[in-house]
């Protein structure tokens, strides 16, 4: 029987094993160590989703509880890894990115170019987004495409187990600024995932599924909701390729490319909010490529609009796989270019 | 003005009115019992998110937004149903707003996380710490531009004080002179992680000296310590006299959110601040010892409460759920 693990359980063995290696990753965060030494029954929380549990009682140097001070300590972050730690700081919400984003944007993105190439900055930030869970406005965003607008970050937006812990390592392992976008609703999903330590290289596309008919592109959790739609369209006869490109920068966009140059059909899905977004720079990936589509792409995002906090509302705004449905059926819609 | 670091001993309750005395005595039960409610209407799953509780707290909300008129304005926490139960929000739309109701006082948009009500001057929860007090640097803006005598108060907590932006905002109001109260509401913990964790020197109120406006810490646990602090804070920010810092020393009875377990704290530690320290104990012990009120008033109005607490969830489990065309209002006013 293989081993399996939930989403959250292979971010934290990820995170163990790395430690365990290389004695300058450290972490910190708000309440990673959360509590611990407070009174003779220690307990870290590890986090508000409990993350990071047990990384303290291995490590105690090196997890560290930080003040609500983003700013100081996203830019301690980039300090450290400048001066030759491996920093994972965490985020607690992707949200809060408002508080630090100088010192991500500004500082830690830009050194290396700034500097004529003499400095690295091999930090990770760790932090969590999407919608789904009833957080509400301020803490359900899906605010990876604005990180991946600014040149010199990397972004990682982990689907499933095994490739949250294989990336988080070759994030870790990376010389470079490195943003890596938990999804909070996947926390408890479960897949196979083996012991030993692994990567899973930045900029490498997965094939979720091989199809003929038409490619959807997902990202995180919209990966799943692609996988019911492409089930559905399955009954009917129609064979979805499913791409899920694991990081938005770097892109792999020769696995995109490809798939759409087999199938002729694209879609995409993406949780993010649908002006400036990540499906829109995906579709002019394609739009601007030699790659002749024979239908009008398609894109599935939420409204413009924040995220409420009605359960109904909620869930009318994530996309669903109805919604991708529908929207194969206009991208394979033969002869509307015609 | 001096710094100074204590008040006198706090608010005779023979100065107040039997009227005052026992409004302030039912807004403390209102927010507790609407507390106690939450957590364990919580636990049966109906309540979607987040939610924060302020119960142990209530000296603090209501000690300070007694001094408040009504078109001043408070900027929250994650924290803030007590808040706004102190300011004057309504208790069924804010109970129908906790369940994401059509009837809740923000339409379902916001949840127990950013209840808000401009109306009654609740300028909303919060969900980034840190996020008030630069909002009632504007409200004391406005205030001094308009010479309306408006001021802006700021809960934030321990927690809380060590975000920049409460440290930018401190020194702003303090050179613009901005008509503004920072009230900390010192509970000891952010979220898990106990002050002694997360700052060197405890009082934040020290730091007021540094920003050079008066700095006070307070027993958040006692209603007339509170409110006679905040009165004169208040007083100076409505005269022209610029920003104070009011530091309240406080317990929270529950977890940092519901759901979490709180096994950071020392065992004992919430039942004995329940014996000691309730701020509603303390309060009544105080007016029914000094002979101003007997306890069957007291009694009457937990009724009250009680009632009131009980309708609002049995509407608010009743309200209808917002329409799905109303996902796209209010995004803008007009787009
Ligand atoms: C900018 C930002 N950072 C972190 C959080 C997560 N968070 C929510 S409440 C909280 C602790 C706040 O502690 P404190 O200010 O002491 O208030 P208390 O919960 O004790 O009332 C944290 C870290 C957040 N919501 N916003």
């Amino acid at each position: 029987m293989p081993r399996t693990l939930t989403y959250m359980k292979a971010i934290n063995e990820a995170l163990a094993q790395e430690m365990a290696r290389d004695e300058t990753v450290v972490l910190f965060g708000e309440d990673v160590a959360g509590g611990a030494g407070t009174h003779e029954e220690m307990d870290a929380w590890g986090g508000v989703f409990g993350v990071t549990k047990g990384l303290w009682e291995q490590f105690p140097d090196r997890v560290i509880d930080t003040p609500i001070s983003e700013s100081a300590y996203v830019g301690a972050a980039a300090g450290a890894a400048a001066s030759g730690l491996r920093p994972v700081a965490e985020l607690m919400f992707v949200d809060f990115i408002g508080v630090c984003l100088d010192q991500i944007m500004n500082q830690a993105a830009k050194f290396r170019y700034m500097f004529g190439g003499k400095a690295e900055t091999p930090m990770v930030i760790r932090t969590c987004f999407g919608a789904g869970v009833g957080a509400a406005a301020q803490h359900s965003q899906s605010l990876y495409p604005v990180l991946t607008h600014i040149p010199g970050l990397k972004v990682v937006v982990p689907s499933n187990p095994y490739d949250a812990k294989g990336l988080l390592v070759a994030a870790i392992r990376d010389q470079d600024p490195v943003i890596f976008c938990e999804h909070k609703a996947m926390y408890a999903m479960r897949g196979e995932v083996p012991e030993d330590l692994y990567e899973v290289p930045l900029g490498q596309a997965r094939i979720v599924r091989p199809g003929d008919d038409v490619t959807i592109v997902a990202l995180g959790r919209m990966v799943q909701i692609a996988e019911q739609a492409a089930k559905k369209l399955e009954a009917d006869g129609v064979s979805a390729e499913i791409i899920d490109p694991r990081t938005t920068s770097p892109l792999d966009s020769q696995a995109i490319l490809d798939s759409v140059r087999k199938t002729g059909h694209y879609v995409v899905v993406d949780e993010s909010s649908p002006r400036c977004g990540m499906g829109t720079d995906l579709i002019s990936l394609v739009a601007t490529s030699d790659v002749a589509l024979r239908g009008i792409p398609q894109l599935v995002t939420p409204p413009h609009t924040p995220v409420p906090f009605a359960k109904n509302l909620e869930q009318a705004y994530i996309p669903n796989p109805d919604k991708v449905v529908a929207a194969v059926r206009a991208a394979t819609r033969e002869g509307a270019f015609a | 003005m001096t710094t100074a670091i204590r008040p006198p001993i706090g608010l005779d309750p023979g100065l107040l009115s039997r009227d005052d005395l026992l409004r302030a005595y039912r807004t403390m039960r209102v927010i507790r019992e609407f507390e106690e409610r939450v957590h364990k209407e919580f636990a049966t799953g109906e309540i979607p998110g987040f939610v924060h509780l302020y119960a142990g707290e209530e000296a603090v909300a209501t000690g300070v937004c007694d001094v408040l008129k009504p078109n001043d304005y408070i900027a929250s926490t994650h924290r803030g149903h007590g808040h706004a139960l102190a300011k004057g929000c309504d208790v069924k739309g804010m109970m129908a707003e906790i369940y994401g109701k059509a009837t809740g006082l923000c339409h379902g948009k916001g949840g127990s996380m950013h209840i808000a009500d401009i109306d009654t001057g609740m300028l909303g929860a919060n969900g980034i710490v840190g996020g008030g007090p630069p909002l009632v640097c504007g409200v004391g803006l406005t205030s001094k531009v308009l010479k309306t005598h408006q001021v802006g108060i700021s809960f934030t907590g321990d927690g809380g004080s060590n975000q920049g932006t409460f440290l930018e905002s401190l020194n702003l109001a303090s050179v613009w002179d901005l008509p503004v109260v920072f009230i900390i509401e010192n509970n000891g913990y952010a979220e898990s992680t106990s002050n002694q964790f997360h700052q060197k020197g405890i009082d934040v109120a020290r730091r007021a000296e540094a920003f050079g406006m008066p700095g006070m810490i307070v027993n958040g646990q006692d209603y007339f310590e509170v409110r006679e602090a905040a009165q004169v804070a208040i007083d100076r920010a409505r005269s022209g006299g610029g920003p104070s810092l009011l530091e309240c020393k406080t317990v929270r009875y529950y977890g940092h959110f519901e759901g979490d377990q709180q096994k950071y704290r020392e065992p004992g530690e919430v039942e004995r601040a329940r014996a000691e320290r309730d701020p509603l104990v303390i309060f009544e012990k105080r007016v029914t010892s000094a002979g101003i009120l007997p306890a069957d008033q007291f009694r009457m109005v937990d009724a009250e409460v009680l009632a009131l607490i009980e309708e609002s969830v049995i509407e608010a489990k009743a309200a209808p759920q917002p329409t799905l065309e109303s996902l796209l209002d209010d995004v803008y006013v007009s787009y």
